[in-house]
């Protein structure tokens, strides 16, 4: 049986509006193959949660330039879990300085893309974990 | 020997790239546009000295808008700044003036862009985050502590609530006793591009146009040296445009503001020669330095010819450039520095009146005082040193220049046409139009990057093993505690009363369609706060929503 096509939910939390990157890399994942679906910008962490929940993704990527990741990104974490969304899996992009990866993936994101990080690099990142996890 | 013709330059150009390893492909600017190998007079056919470029000075001032140029008087030193709350920016304030700077330009947290109050719960993890945050007319005391505003004039980048912050600052002058016909500075208060770009409006665009021109046409009469609006091209380009775009989206959302305040019945010559411009300066120097050129020129005519104005001071396009912070990277962000000085120079080669210059940690965070200072000083040896300010315009004549400030036009006129026919600037908000080509652009040039047909040193190219590691501005979290108890004991000491008062004259008189910024200033000094102004405006104008687009 062939497997669904992968959804994948990007998102933008608090107030920052910095949208081109995640414009970009929704249309790389999307000509990748994933389905994507993009809410828009301002999400609050519930709001982000409650997307993830009724679009039943598989993957939820959450972009920041507003330098607000270490507060923000462990709410959305802890408010997958306890809407019982463990099989979501977090990966985070923006302008995250690299002192603090450790601690994102530490709150229990898979993934972080920092500044520079290349289309293709994203891209094959989602083919492969999700490539393993058909298996 | 016969003469040296262009068929036979072109043959042996032909016949040196057949011979030549590298550069595969033909080469094209950062904005994708093909250039020849080599310019001419050929290349300007009808050329004519007198009314296509002229003299520095005179319209169509292609050549710059004083004669003079950067040897009367060099650019304003302009370093956005902003972090934390209004005591701590205040500081950085005084600490860029003793640096040398000439005038400050303030940079608002993401809660004050977007009219919330720092108690809001959507503002928690931002405040003081990406700039400062100002709650009430105290913040702004605060902030403009012991500078002397007659002296220093002060930038604002503010748009939806622009309005509220213009009245808590001149407030805060009046108790100050500065005279506002002596103020002097800009505040951004540029909506439109907010709605193609940078994301921060609140409400929808017809009520947001019409709170800048109530701006203008308050500081039309009592505030006659402000610069009204900060037309920007800026975050445009940072969104993905392209240069062209920039140049033809920035100008279109110009006469936008220019037919509304003519709709208010205001004079063109009262209020043209107060709007100013803000582009960006990106990495293809000699486009840049056209995008600007052809900005005077097509702002010239359109002010002249088009809306009649006859006071020359109209037809001048004025502009703050800042260099293109998308450009800069967190790999080897030294580089950056470099980045930084080329822009800045195409900048001054373009004839900015002002400039801010980013820092090399711009990727990461906002500037540390070491960051800043370098920053600062790439402007000051560019001025001192390098020779450029010694003679005007010296890039005038290039037919690579000339021949691209005249295509640059030609494709803007194309554009303004484009939107015409689709209804406007607004229609072109509410069919996804400006947000549809900008993100085209994005997503084309980022292709180019993962395609290695565009090089970025560090990234695709002359990549290191090791990164180095800067050490970054951290905001102390008490900042957003402090910040809230601040506002929450100002906000206790109120009468209910008088509150409830003031947030009634506000959305009264937005509803009559009267000028908001008198009954704001008396709001302000009530210390009603941003995000309190803001929902009584809400009240009225209701919030814009739109779906996603990508």
């Amino acid at each position: 049986m062939a497997a669904r096509t992968r959804r994948i939910v990007l998102a933008k939390v608090g107030l920052d509006g910095h949208d081109r990157g995640i414009k970009v890399v929704a249309r790389a994942l999307r000509d990748a193959g994933f389905e994507v679906i993009y809410p828009g910008l301002w999400l609050s962490p519930e709001a982000v949660v409650r997307v993830v929940a009724e679009e039943d993704a598989d993957w939820l990527g959450i972009s920041l330039l507003s330098g607000a990741h270490l507060i923000l990104v462990p709410k959305v974490v802890e408010l997958l879990r306890q809407q019982g969304l463990h099989h979501v899996r977090v990966v985070v992009g923006g302008t995250i300085p690299e002192e603090d990866v450790a601690a994102l993936l530490a709150c229990g994101v898979a993934k972080v893309f920092g500044p520079g990080s290349s289309l293709s690099d994203i891209v094959r990142y989602f083919q492969d974990v999700d490539s393993h996890a058909s298996r | 020997m016969p003469p040296a013709t262009l068929d036979a330059a072109r043959l042996a150009y032909e016949e040196e790239l057949r011979h030549s390893p590298s550069r595969p492909e033909p080469p094209t600017t950062v904005s994708g546009r093909e250039v020849a190998p080599l310019y001419t007079p050929e290349a300007l056919p009808g050329f004519d000295y007198d009314t296509e470029l002229g003299y520095p000075g005179q319209y169509p001032y292609t050549r710059g808008i004083h004669a003079s140029m950067y040897r009367g008087r060099l650019w304003t030193m302009r370093q956005f700044a902003g972090f934390g709350n209004a005591r701590q920016t205040n500081q950085r304030f005084h600490f860029l003036l003793a640096k040398g700077q000439t005038g400050l330009s303030t940079a608002f947290d993401l809660p004050t862009l977007m009219g919330l109050d720092s108690d809001d719960p959507r503002a928690a993890g931002e405040v003081g985050r990406l700039g400062v945050a100002v709650d009430t007319l105290d913040d702004i005391s605060d902030l403009y502590a012991d500078i002397d505003l007659h002296q220093v004039s002060i930038s604002m980048t503010i748009n939806a609530p622009a309005i509220v912050i213009f009245a808590f600052f001149l407030a805060h002058a009046r108790e100050r006793s500065f005279d506002w016909k002596k103020l002097r500075g800009t505040i951004q208060n540029d909506i439109l591009k907010e709605f193609h770009a940078q994301n921060e409006f609140v409400f929808p665009p017809e009520p947001s146009v019409r709170l800048v021109v109530d701006l203008i046409e308050f500081c039309t009469e009592h505030v006659p040296q402000w610069n009204t609006v900060s037309i920007s091209g800026y975050h445009i380009r940072e969104a993905g445009a392209t240069a062209v775009q920039e140049l033809a989206f920035t100008l279109a959302d110009a006469f936008h503001y220019v037919g509304r305040c003519l709709e208010r019945g205001l004079d063109i010559d009262a209020f043209a020669p107060r709007l100013s411009f803000f582009f960006n300066a990106h990495n293809d120097i000699f486009e840049e330095v056209a995008k600007y050129r052809a900005a005077r020129v097509l702002w010239a005519k359109a002010m002249r010819e088009r809306y009649g104005a006859r006071n020359p001071n109209s037809w001048k396009l004025r502009f703050h450039a800042q260099t293109a912070g998308c450009s800069l990277q967190a790999q080897q962000p030294e580089v950056n520095l470099i980045r930084v000085a080329y822009q800045a120079l195409a900048a001054v080669l373009g004839g900015c009146q002002s400039l801010h210059t980013n820092s090399l940690d711009e990727t990461l965070s906002l500037p540390t005082e070491h960051t800043a200072t370098l920053a600062l000083r790439t402007q000051q040896v560019l001025a001192y040193e390098t020779g450029v300010t010694n003679t005007v315009d010296p890039l005038g004549g290039s037919y690579y220049v000339e021949a691209l400030t005249r295509q640059m036009q030609y494709e803007a006129e194309n554009y303004f046409r484009r939107i015409e026919e689709m209804g406007g600037v607004i229609a072109g908000i509410e069919n996804g139009f400006f947000r549809r080509e900008i993100a085209d652009a994005a997503y084309a040039y980022q292709r180019e990057v993962e395609l290695r047909h565009k090089i970025i040193v560090g990234v695709n190219a002359f990549v290191e093993p090791e990164e180095t590691k800067l050490e970054i501005l951290r905001l102390d979290p008490a900042v957003e505690r402090e910040q809230v108890e601040r506002l929450r004991r100002i906000k206790a000491c109120r009468s209910a009363e008088e509150v409830a008062r003031h947030l009634k004259a506000i959305r009264q008189t937005a509803e009559r369609g009267e000028n908001l910024v008198p009954v704001l200033i008396e709001a302000a000094r009530a210390r009603i706060s941003v995000g309190e102004a803001m929902q009584a405006l809400a009240d009225v104008f209701g919030r814009y929503e739109r779906p996603p687009s990508w």
